[in-house]
């Protein structure tokens, strides 16, 4: 490799190849690096460190196959699943690793495999490839080393920009002068502004600084270039981690009672007792042996965690996990895609998610614009089709418009109004002159690889959408010189002189072009065309136009309303003396030394009035399929959503808007768009300050809390009466987010039921989860689908990725992935529901199981001198977590469910016990701990009771140890038994199989161990020969595990069932009273039938970029072969240009977006 | 049409759907039963339990009650043969004892006698693993590989057998009960046989293999605190001899608990006593071997009868007859709150 690269920051990580692994493991290593692993979880530690006492033998109380049967199955099984997952890594790695590239070798381009290219390697790049490593640009083909790129996986913009190399290397066209290019790089760590790159280049004795505008970053596409050469760089990426501590203070303190005991019992008894037991040898006091019992009892006491514990988990986790791949409901069949999740662990989190943050390009919006309606001449069009696109599945629409006359119609192009086309056939001259005007006034490119298949390269998909409608309705754009625009209108070829484009910028917000029909002045003559913002358009129309413009007013509301975007049309002819001097002037101003800028605003100001208004149109950006519904109902659940957007401020609250976040009934509206620490603070507070007097105007009597500081404010916000939503721009929550104003930012944007954060950078998005995180303690959630989204979706307790896209970053650093952002609802109200019901359940019995089991032998210390001899066969103690009470309660874990799925959805309330944790928490698990105590008192007791001096009805002795352990292991199983089926609701067929078939696996497998052959085999290990038909015959025994089954059983009955009839939960309620539920439901109608009437909300293009008219005009961005067709005269070139990269570097100092001053004009 | 529809699954087939199975499980749509506590179940269940639990508390404390036991504390009563054993020195001297009680009723029906012992720790942990029942089964194993230590071999490598702890301490008391009729004294006749499990005597005690018994344990000896060696229990009954001795066997089988008796003999219902023990008085002669001061126990003998549940135990009849009282008052209590709450309930709903 002819140069280096060399990255201060992270050279001691910096990685030898490009490949990416996500995979752990190979054949090889995979056993000692797994069981390393594994070891490493304090629980399988801990039990490895018990195993150890076991083979002590005067600390063993129990043989060491109890632990070890056990141990070994946890760990197969966790690495048979680790092994899996890893192969699906390998397979996935191997995807993106095994992909294309050029790789320029030695002076000749090679195809590598993308894994091989290394930092420092120079590759080519292809028209519509995606950079899959950070770049540094050097050369491309076109002009300057110009390069656009789309980075809709990056920040959700679809726009093009533009990629500039820096001159020295931007001749460095062809290969062999590359091969010769040996520079140094020196590159800055990431930082907060991530859109920032600084860095330096060193090449022969001269530095270069660099910046953003050279890079290319991972995850763009390359558009609209033929080919660029870049170099890889690196930059480091961030590591997660996380804990995890179980906690066994119970345990230790057993065990000291215990031990305390038997230290005293030696002390007082034992030693009188040594003529018949003398103490081991080593043991020379009573404090030693208490100390010897202290780690026999842990030994023991063990079970009240039992590794059992943890497998039964993944298990769980892992059905569910596979109900959540299985769900036929969030199967979408368009893309083809099932939900998946991708890790098992996260499952039951899933039904405590409080906040969610969300992407918006992709995920809330399919970035797809559509020419959905439109006014001309104050008849509206496109009325018939339904607002949401929803709708269109129910089969209601009618057959969509037939544009079959026109062969160079758009065939994706769609319109279900057909009296426009009428109009259009008819020769309405006033639908004519307005899409006339949508084909003419814009700055698409056209391309027409074959007659007649034109496609369109539109600088935003808003501009796209509309000259798409021009097209299919008869007024085909077909193709530009830098002074003609080419339109096939009704089949005619017209060819219009473009005299001047008057270009968009954000405080104009319009744009218009000045043309006329070439050669023959038949046509209406020179004309102005525009379209624009309406609060801008409308004040400039001319007077006469006051009937229109009301009509038209109201059907901008109307479309306002159903949260589409609106553009007014209109045109103005001109005199063509007064053309020709203000053409004159202008281009005097473009070729002004200073303030051209102005005095080129001012000239297009001076023609642009008096306008004649032709119509508006409404523009939708296409929300994802039940976007709305989605998020109306997770608010109901009590979810806050927060949308993180790389896009700009009127999007984002456009689109907020029109999914429902925002809603004209709210109270109002805060925007955030101070530059400066102290803007931010003061617009911060302002917002609390109106919240706090809303509240107190209420009469809440509020007026207490002006002198509470501002990190009490928690409380008083949290009382807030209104609705309130915050919009905060990138560079403000710049701002907001250090260290001393994230409080109170946070404590903010908590009080307002939405939050929309624009133009935030991918690393913004993660400051804003974590922070949320930090503070908030609760499970949050966040969901996109670029490259852009995956530092949030990694940050994110659980992070979702939108599937079946071009993308997979998000995808792979996702925790679960679907298609679409309505599955939303599915997986947290239904599975996620489920799976922390199931989970919660699960626990408290298993908690319950254990302690039940356990606590016999604490309450047998007390009668045997504590010596830790176990009440139970050590057979019994093995397999009671692994088969007699594992399945029932597994199956329980896996398919339990309290209401029907279509309840969930219909009463979101039911979502709140889990973000409150209500169904496991330190009480709930006290509870249960509680009543499995009180089964092991009655479980040890009774039999107790039974047996002191009771005798067989043959005579022989009762009370003797092998049949007391049998009788109490008998009833401890019928009773778990029985609790576990008073705990699921649920009896499937796998249910009863397994309750019953626990109950018959444990007597056939109680007869087996107590039969003649195994004894016969192993008589010191099967001793308990001939026991259980001897013991199990008695109907005292009998007699006695009823009883305590009843008494275990009966108190638990008595009080669910007070506890159902006197405090029921909502699903207690939804699952007994029909009443209820007709009650909710019309509610929930209610809530679902609420009116939008809408505020409006124009602007030109939003996500559209400055400077395109000026290149347009230049020629610059054309073919050789396009432009040498028509002669066009040089104009003060490279202008445009400058006007580009000014923009970019302008903003770039204040780390935002090239909307800058124009985010504050609009107003909600 | 036929082509249209031979060509559909093939496209299927060409491209596997990924669309999830339709199946019931895969859609948690399994049909399920869904049990609900209503107010009719749990007072079924309630005053159901109560009426069982009362009944079959009732019939235990009647059973129980004409069950006919005698429970005599020998260890005090013949203080001085308790004194004698405290210092093991003495083991050799012989200390009989004997103990007069009187029967005022008949004791009718099968009688058995026991001793019992206090505060004996059978069940402690390193007593119950304190025996090898590879050994007991007849078989020749190294003793020393199991748990028995301490009492496992002699210093000079003799394997004692059997071995262990609990072997070690086996009851050695002997104890005869005579009659005192009509100033004449009839030793009433002991059954020593039949007393184990059948399991225990024929399949988890075996002696060792070889033509007569005390060849069959030549190269071990006794436990240090026996008297005689193991082939010498039962010299009369040779099915009752070494291991498979029933005395043996019956101590073997160790106790749940400190306080705890074992079956010693049962009456032979012969002659006098067809019938069971005839009221009257009785004399226990006791060879007095067993220590138990020195541990802070107590011996003692009992003569009991039998019925279905077992001998004489009010324990059980007791805990059914409160559990059922309790299950038939809560079912009234949960009776009288819903009462209560429907009416609040009616009140809420309008």
């Amino acid at each position: 490799v002819p140069w280096l690269s060399w990255c201060l920051a992270s050279w001691l990580l910096r990685p030898q190849s490009n490949c990416i692994k996500t995979s752990k493991y190979n054949i090889v290593t995979f056993l000692p690096v797994n069981l390393f692993e594994q070891f490493q979880e304090v629980a399988n530690t801990y039990f490895l460190f018990l195993l150890i006492l076991q083979l002590i033998p005067q600390i063993s109380s129990l043989s060491w196959f109890t632990t070890i049967v056990p141990l070994v199955l946890v760990l197969t099984i966790t690495a048979v699943k680790d092994a899996t997952d890893d192969y699906f890594r390998h397979k996935s790695d191997n995807q993106v690793n095994n992909r294309q590239s050029q790789v320029l070798i030695s002076g000749a381009l090679r195809q590598e495999q993308w894994m091989n290219v290394r930092v420092g390697d120079i590759i080519k790049l292809e028209n519509n490839q995606f950079v899959a490593a950070d770049l540094l640009l050097l050369s491309s083909s076109e002009p300057h080393g110009l390069c656009y790129i789309e980075t809709a996986e990056l920040d959700g913009e679809t726009n093009m920009k533009v990629r500039q190399a820096i001159p020295v290397t931007s001749e460095l066209g062809d290969t062999s002068k590359l091969a010769l290019f040996d520079g140094e790089v020196i590159c800055e760590p990431p930082n907060n502004k991530l859109d920032k790159f600084g860095g330096t280049l060193y090449w022969k004795e001269n530095k270069y600084p660099l910046s953003n505008q050279n890079m290319l970053l991972r995850g763009c596409v390359l558009r609209n270039t033929e080919w660029c050469f870049g170099l890889v760089i690196f930059r480091p990426d961030q590591i997660q981690a996380d804990e995890h501590r179980p906690i066994f203070g119970f345990l230790v303190c057993m065990g000291v009672i215990l031990a305390i005991g038997n230290a005293i019992w030696e002390h007082e008894v034992g030693v009188c007792f040594q003529i018949y037991l003398p103490w081991d040898e080593g043991v020379h006091s009573a404090f030693f042996s208490g100390f010897l019992s202290f780690w026999s009892y842990i030994i023991i006491l063990n079970t009240v965690v039992p590794i059992s514990l943890y497998v039964s988990v993944e298990v769980i986790r892992l059905g569910h996990s596979y109900f959540i791949n299985w769900d036929k409901k969030m199967y979408c069949a368009k893309r083809r895609t099932p939900a998946e999740a991708r890790t098992t662990t996260l499952n039951e989190e899933l039904g405590q998610v409080e906040y969610i943050f969300s992407d918006k390009t992709g995920t809330l919006t399919q970035n797809i614009m559509v020419f959905s309606k439109c006014s001309v001449n104050g008849h509206s069009y496109g009325d018939v089709q339904d607002v949401l696109g929803h709708k269109a599945e129910l089969g209601e629409r009618p057959e969509p418009v037939d544009f079959s006359f026109n062969p160079l119609a758009d065939p994706r192009f769609q319109f279900w109004d057909p009296s426009l086309l009428e109009a259009v056939k008819l020769g309405d001259p006033h639908v004519h002159e307005f899409f006339r005007l949508l084909s003419l006034c814009h700055t698409v490119m056209s391309e027409e690889k074959s007659e007649g298949e034109l496609f369109y390269k539109a600088q935003s998909p808003d501009e796209g959408a509309l000259v798409t409608a021009a097209r299919n309705f008869g007024f085909v754009f077909r193709s530009r010189t830098p002074k003609t625009i080419t339109v096939h209108e009704l089949g005619r070829a017209i060819t219009y002189q473009l005299l001047a484009i008057l270009d968009f910028n954000n405080i104009r917000k319009r744009m218009s072009v000045i043309g006329e029909v070439l050669g023959a002045r038949l046509g209406p003559g020179i004309r102005l065309y525009c379209k624009g913002a309406d609060t801008i358009l409308l004040e400039r129309l001319h007077p006469t136009n006051q009937d229109l413009t009301n009509v038209t007013t109201d059907h901008l509301n109307e479309y306002a309303g159903e949260g589409l975007r609106t553009l007014v049309l209109a045109y103005k002819d001109l005199e063509e003396s007064y053309y020709e001097d203000w053409s004159e002037r202008l281009h005097r101003a473009s070729g002004a030394p200073e303030a051209r800028e102005d005095r080129l605003a001012r000239l297009y100001d001076e023609v642009e009035h008096d306008m004649m208004l032709l119509g508006a149109t409404a523009i939708e950006d296409k929300l994802q399929q039940g976007v709305p519904e989605t998020i109306a109902i997770l608010t109901l659940a009590n979810i806050k959503i927060w949308v993180l957007t790389g896009d700009k401020q009127e999007t984002a609250v456009n689109i907020g808007y029109s999914c429902k976040m925002l809603t004209d009934d709210m109270t109002e509206v805060f925007v955030i768009t101070g530059h400066t620490v102290l803007e931010v603070r003061e617009e911060l507070r302002k917002a609390r300050e109106k919240m706090m007097d809303a509240s107190r105007s209420m009469g809440n009597g509020f007026s207490y809390q002006e002198k509470l500081s501002s990190t009490k404010l928690t409380s008083v916000l949290e009382a807030i009466a209104g609705e309130y939503a915050l919009v905060i721009n990138g560079h403000s929550l710049a701002h907001a987010l250090e260290a001393d104003m994230e409080v109170e930012f946070l404590e903010t944007a908590c009080a307002c039921k939405a939050v929309i954060c624009c133009r935030v950078t991918p690393l913004q998005k993660a400051q804003v989860v974590e922070l949320v995180k930090k503070y908030k303690k609760a499970v949050t959630l966040a969901i996109g689908d670029g490259a852009n989204d995956v530092s949030m979706i990694k940050t994110a307790h659980i992070g979702v990725g939108i599937s079946g896209q071009e993308g997979i970053q998000a995808v792979l650093a996702s925790d679960y992935s679907f298609s679409q952002f309505k599955f939303l609802q599915r997986l947290l109200l239904v599975h996620g529901r489920w799976s922390y019901l199931r989970m919660c359940k699960f626990l408290c019995y298993f908690f319950y199981k254990n302690f039940a089991f356990t606590m016999v032998h604490f309450w047998f210390g007390f009668f045997c001198g504590f010596s830790a001899q176990t009440v139970y066969d050590q057979y019994f103690i093995t397999l009671y977590n692994i088969v007699y009470t594992s399945l029932p309660v597994l199956a329980m874990g896996v398919f339990d469910q309290d209401v029907p799925e279509q309840r969930s959805m219909e009463y979101p309330k039911l979502y709140e016990p889990g973000q409150l944790n209500l169904l496991f928490n330190k009480r709930e698990f006290f509870i249960c701990i509680a009543q499995g105590i009180y089964t092991s008192v009655l479980m040890f007791f009774i039999p107790y009771g039974v047996f002191a001096d009771a005798t067989r009805d043959d005579g022989a002795q009762l009370a003797d140890y092998q049949s007391f352990a049998v009788t109490v292991a008998t009833s401890l199983v019928i009773v778990v038994s029985v609790q576990i089926g008073l705990d699921t609701g649920f009896w499937t067929a796998i249910n009863h199989f397994f309750i019953w078939g626990s109950l018959a696996a444990y007597f056939a497998i109680l007869f087996a161990m107590h039969s003649d052959g195994l004894f016969q085999m192993f008589p010191n290990q099967f001793r308990f020969v001939g026991n259980a038909q001897n013991t199990l015959a008695q109907p005292t025994v009998w007699l006695t595990i009823a009883l305590t089954t009843v008494v275990c059983v009966m108190p638990v009955v008595a009080f669910r069932f007070l506890k159902l009839d006197l405090k029921p939960e909502l699903s207690d309620t939804v699952r007994y009273t029909q009443l209820v539920r007709k009650k909710q439901k019309t509610q929930h109608r209610c809530m679902r039938r609420v009116g939008r009437v809408g505020s409006r909300r124009s602007g030109y293009a939003f996500s559209h970029q400055e400077g395109f008219g000026e290149l347009i005009m230049s020629g610059k961005n054309m073919r050789l072969s396009s432009l040498a067709l028509s002669g066009f005269a040089a104009r003060p070139s490279a202008s445009w240009i400058e006007t580009l990269r000014k923009k970019k570097g302008g903003e770039g100092s204040t780390a935002c977006s090239p909307s800058g001053a124009a985010d504050k004009t609009l107003k909600v | 049409m036929k082509n249209k529809k031979s060509f559909a699954p093939q496209e299927a087939e060409a491209r596997p759907s990924r669309c999830p199975d339709n199946s019931a499980f895969k859609q948690q749509r399994l049909p399920a039963w869904k049990p609900q506590l209503t107010i009719a179940t749990v007072l079924s269940t309630f005053f159901l339990t109560g009426a069982f639990c009362l009944s079959v508390g009732i019939c235990l404390i009647l059973s129980a009650n004409s069950v006919r036991e005698i429970q005599i504390n020998y260890s005090d009563k013949c203080s001085d043969c308790s004194k004698l054993r405290e210092n093991s020195y003495n083991w050799n001297i012989e200390c009989l004892c004997s103990v007069d009680f009187k029967l005022k009723e008949d004791m009718l029906g099968d009688v058995f006698m026991y001793y019992g012992l206090q505060n004996f720790y059978q069940n402690h942990r390193r007593y119950v693993i304190s025996r090898s029942d590879a050994q007991l089964l007849g078989r020749d194993v190294n003793v020393q590989r199991s748990y028995c230590a301490p009492f496992t071999t002699y210093n000079n490598g003799t394997p004692m057998a059997p071995c262990g702890a609990i072997a070690n301490s086996m009851f050695n008391d002997t104890i005869d009960l005579f009659y005192n009729f009509n100033s004449s004294v009839i030793q009433v006749p002991l059954l020593k046989t039949g007393n184990s499990w059948w399991t225990d005597k024929n399949v988890k005690f075996r002696n060792p293999q070889s033509h007569n018994l005390s060849s069959a344990f030549a190269g071990t000896a006794r436990p240090p605190y026996w008297q005689k060696p193991v082939y010498l229990l039962d010299e009369e009954d040779e099915r009752n001899n070494g291991y498979i001795n029933d005395d043996f066997i019956i101590w073997m089988r160790v106790s749940a608990f400190a306080t705890f008796r074992n079956l010693y003999r049962r009456i032979s219902r012969k002659r006098h006593f067809a019938d069971g023990l005839p009221a009257g008085n009785y004399t226990f002669h006791i060879s007095y071997n067993f220590p138990v001061t020195k541990f802070k126990g107590k011996k003692y003998v009992i003569l009991s009868t039998m019925v279905w549940s077992g001998g004489s135990n009010p324990f059980l009849g007791i805990a059914y007859v409160v559990c059922g009282a309790a299950a038939t008052l809560t079912g009234f209590i949960i009776t009288a709150i819903h009462l209560k709450l429907r009416k609040k309930k009616t009140y809420f709903q309008k």
